[in-house]
């Protein structure tokens, strides 16, 4: 046994704790001599490292695969720091594992959170395997140096591979104070190094939840209620027994469920049920109501978010003053990848393979529908079609769970393309009432901005958010980083019966949208160019602000124009990065938006994976202009009234603009990539929409409201 | 139920087989063959397209007795000795995010080059746009289609 450094475990708490926010990832280091699962895993000094005994190196990725990279970028810090060949690295989708803490993707967190704990980790390795080297050869540590996965003994021209010491390394105590390189040392961080997926993605073989085979599998569809909490008051399962294939009809907490050899009996039994439906007490529900209910939100009796300055007194010297009401609908996240589980109860053990970002609160949730102990629950994370926040709640989890249980089978439950929009966990409509006061000059004396919705945590935890404050739904209001004297941000919380979850970037996609938007109206009431006054009243030294300056020259704002077009700008900040956009747009006769050209800068601090970074970008800018054109849901008589991609249109090729990403790559704090690019695209899109035809477009999606 | 033969993938299968069920269920389900996704059902996305007799259908919407006798090709068909030139250029340009839509982008575009080994930017632009992607990875197809079309079919 031979002692590196002083050991304690305190500098790597100290960096996750840091880095991780809610979701803490545990590390417990020094962990080498328990690594049973796999038999020929030789070294395990943490979570996520594993060397064989035929030098494979396998690196365990704990946040999910949605289509983001994690499976790529998380590995690039680790392999940075371990000095080790990429291309033969080995990744896989971590399963549930205490090691890793409470684990869930999401909060563009994968890379962020990441950062410092696992370039730790892999250079705690390192040091582990050279010093185990140097042991070997009995030669000073500093003599030595990896390489490519190779040990090299600079003096004597020695060398042994990291499999040939991982043994050994094994037994050596886990140093601390580990120095990580400086960027200039960097040989994988930063570079465009090939998607681990991608090869899978492209021949078929990369599994997604839906593809799990399992011996004795059989498949589920479940009946629901078509209105919002309605419950089974009776059902005949006559018919659906006779639909060749099936095999058993189970009421569970949701429904019926139809359990058949194949999904197409499944659906066929599913067709064939009769069910009376107890419609509770949302029959009556409808987003007219809803619609109606923001409006009617007093802003007087509001909880208020934020407050600096006086604003009401700021109103009353003011020279000019501007006003608008934004609304925004609710919206489905409609990932490709329509929710499915698969499940097998055997004894007191319950294992779970899901496409899935809430990790542990699905082997929580799986765990109390089995009625087993938590540890006896494994999940397995696969590919997951898309997730965008739908796939943190884990509804899909709890009802392929219960069905395994009544019916004793191996189950894989899968929704239609119909419940999966039917039975969505919505983005949350909302209201804004903003109002500016400005001076003489045309500079704003004071901003204020009612807004009213439901809430995701008021809806998830009543009983917690009873008081009205969530300071999640203000997120991007409250946090406005303009320097305005007087400030005042209030909330409404508005709760109801339609299920609501996380959709990528959350509030920040109303908020950001409602603030960008108006800050536009403001500049335009106070005769200033919108880039002009965003330069003037964010502070010198705000992120935000470089790539604002940085987009402006990109794009040699303001540019000129053919006739008809417009151009618009939006700069918003969300998960620690900071992002500029500008949108080239012209319209039809009836104000019907083309979108020619996105520019996009954005300061994520380090750039981990350039090439990923641009796809989240262009993916987003697709994802959140699909949102702005047609997107909505809404609903009567306690129904969600969307059912299918006919009716839920979703953009396509032919709408998507071009789109250029700069990057300013710095050794800043890291921010996240796959959520920030939303909230400035849609005001960017809106006030270049503005520009070219005078028309100020307040309510979304633009289907159906363009005259407003 | 009936008896029926399907050619996929230049092997012969036997099924005892509901002669409606649509043939994504029947690749998926029978054939152990999950490259071809579902996602909607009703021919709006094109996640489920796969070559029947060269041309890319929806076969989501087909009924298994309808693609008896012809050809039928799936993601996992695409390649042969080597991987075909598009899947080439997916890798190269790196396309897929969550790689779902994937298999139907593929076999939508190998069905564009089939009829139109040359298509132009418009020609791929209408023939792409029929195939929903929900990460947004539409800018990396149009240029992976249009590298394959302008070096032709190796």
């Amino acid at each position: 046994m031979s002692r590196v450094t002083n050991l304690s475990r305190r500098d790597f708490l100290k960096a996750t704790a840091a880095a991780t926010g809610a979701l803490v990832l545990g590390f417990r280091l020094g962990q080498t001599a328990q690594a049973a699962e796999a038999g020929d895993i030789i070294f395990n000094p943490n979570a996520w490292l594993e060397i064989t005994n035929d030098g494979d190196v396998i690196i365990q990725v704990p946040w999910s695969e949605l289509g983001q990279g994690a499976l790529t970028a998380v590995p690039m810090l680790l392999a940075d720091e371990l000095e080790v060949d990429f291309d033969t690295v080995q990744v896989r989708k971590a399963k549930n594992d205490p090691r890793f803490g409470n684990m869930g993707t999401g909060g563009s967190r994968s890379v962020r959170t990441s950062w410092d704990p696992v370039r730790t980790a892999g250079a705690t390795a390192r040091v582990m395997l050279v010093a185990a080297a140097a042991e070997q050869w009995q030669v000073p540590v500093a003599e030595c140096e990896a390489k490519l996965g190779v040990i090299t003994h600079k003096n004597s021209g020695q060398s042994l591979t990291f499999g040939e010491v991982a043994a050994a390394a094994a037994t050596l105590e886990v140093p601390e104070d580990i120095a990580l390189k400086p960027r200039s040392g960097r040989t994988i961080i930063g570079r465009d190094m090939p998607r681990k997926d991608t090869p899978d993605k492209v021949i078929g073989k990369a599994e997604f939840g839906c593809d799990q085979r399992i011996d004795g599998m059989v498949f589920a569809t479940v009946a629901r209620s078509p209105v919002l909490e309605g419950t089974v008051k009776s059902f005949d399962d006559t018919a659906a027994l006779k639909v060749p294939g099936v095999r058993q009809v189970v009421e569970i907490a949701t429904g019926v469920a139809v359990v058949a050899e194949h999904s197409w009996a499944a659906l066929k039994g599913r067709e064939a049920l009769s069910i009376e439906w107890d419609e509770g007490p949302n029959a009556g529900l409808s987003s007219k109501k809803i619609s109606q209910r923001l409006a009617e939100a007093d802003p007087a009796a509001a909880p208020v978010m934020r407050e600096e300055g006086d604003a009401k007194t700021a109103f009353q010297s003011a020279n000019k003053t501007a006003e608008a009401v934004y609304e925004l609908p609710y919206i489905s996240h409609s990932p490709m990848e329509p929710m499915n589980c698969t499940a097998r109860i055997t004894g007191d053990r319950c294992e779970v393979w899901a496409p899935i970002q809430s990790v542990t609160w699905g082997q929580n949730v799986a765990a109390d529908t089995a009625g087993v102990p938590r540890e006896n629950v494994t999940i397995q994370p696969t590919y997951a079609g898309g997730g965008f926040g739908r796939r943190l709640m884990v509804d899909y989890v709890a009802e392929t769970v219960e069905i395994a249980k009544k019916t004793g089978l191996p189950i894989q439950m899968f929704m239609t393309r119909e419940d999966d929009t039917r039975h969505g966990m919505f983005r949350p409509t909302s209201r804004h009432t903003l109002k500016a006061a400005l001076d003489a000059n045309g500079k704003p004396l004071a901003w204020t901005h009612h807004l009213a919705s439901p809430s995701i945590s008021g809806q998830l935890n009543p009983d917690r958010f009873a008081d009205g404050r969530d300071e999640g739904a203000v997120n991007g209001a409250e946090n406005i980083p303009y320097e305005i004297p007087n400030l005042e941000v209030t909330y409404s919380m508005v709760n109801t019966a339609v299920p609501i979850c996380w959709l990528r970037s959350v509030y920040n996609t109303q908020n950001g949208l409602a603030n960008e938007c108006f800050f536009d109206e403001m500049a335009q009431v106070g005769g200033h160019d919108p880039v002009e006054l965003r330069l003037d009243l964010l502070p010198k030294d705000a992120r935000l602000r470089g790539t604002l300056e940085r987009a402006k020259k990109e794009w040699g704002w303001p540019r000129k124009l053919a006739n008809g077009r417009g151009q618009g700008v939006a700069s918003h900040s969300s998960f620690a990065s900071h992002v500029t956009m500008m949108a080239e747009v012209s319209a039809d006769k009836n104000g019907w938006p083309t979108v020619h050209e996105i520019l996009c800068v954005v300061d994520c601090g380090p750039v981990v994976h350039p090439d990923g970074l641009n796809s989240q970008i262009e993916g987003v800018v697709g994802f959140a202009l699909s949102a702005l054109l047609r997107e909505e849901i809404t609903i009567d008589q306690g129904r969600v009234q969307q059912s299918n991609f006919d009716d839920y249109p979703m953009m396509r090729l032919d709408e998507m603009p071009a789109v250029k990403v700069v990057t300013i790559d710095s050794e800043d704090d890291i921010g996240g990539i796959g959520e920030p690019g939303y909230p400035p695209l849609g005001p960017a899109v809106l006030n270049a929409l503005c520009d070219a035809t005078g028309v100020r477009i307040r309510k979304l999606p633009l289907a159906g409201n363009l005259k407003a | 139920m009936a008896q029926l033969t399907l050619q996929v993938n230049g092997k012969t299968h036997a099924l005892d087989i509901d002669p409606e069920t649509p043939l994504v269920w029947v690749l998926r389900d029978h054939l152990g063959l999950t490259g071809t996704k579902y996602s909607c059902g009703i021919s709006e996305c094109g996640a489920c397209t796969v070559l029947i007799d060269g041309a890319a259908e929806r076969s989501c919407s087909m009924p298994v007795s309808d693609a008896v006798g012809s050809k039928i090709t799936t993601i996992e068909g695409l390649a042969g000795t080597d991987l075909h030139p598009l899947q080439k250029a997916w890798i190269e340009e790196e396309v897929p995010q969550c790689g779902y839509c994937q298999p139907g982008q593929l076999m939508t575009a190998a069905g564009l080059l089939n009829k139109n080994p040359n298509p132009s930017e418009e020609e791929i632009v209408a023939e792409m746009s029929d195939v929903l992607c929900r990460c947004g990875t539409y800018l990396r197809i149009k240029k992976a289609v249009a590298k394959v079309a302008k070096g032709g079919k190796s």
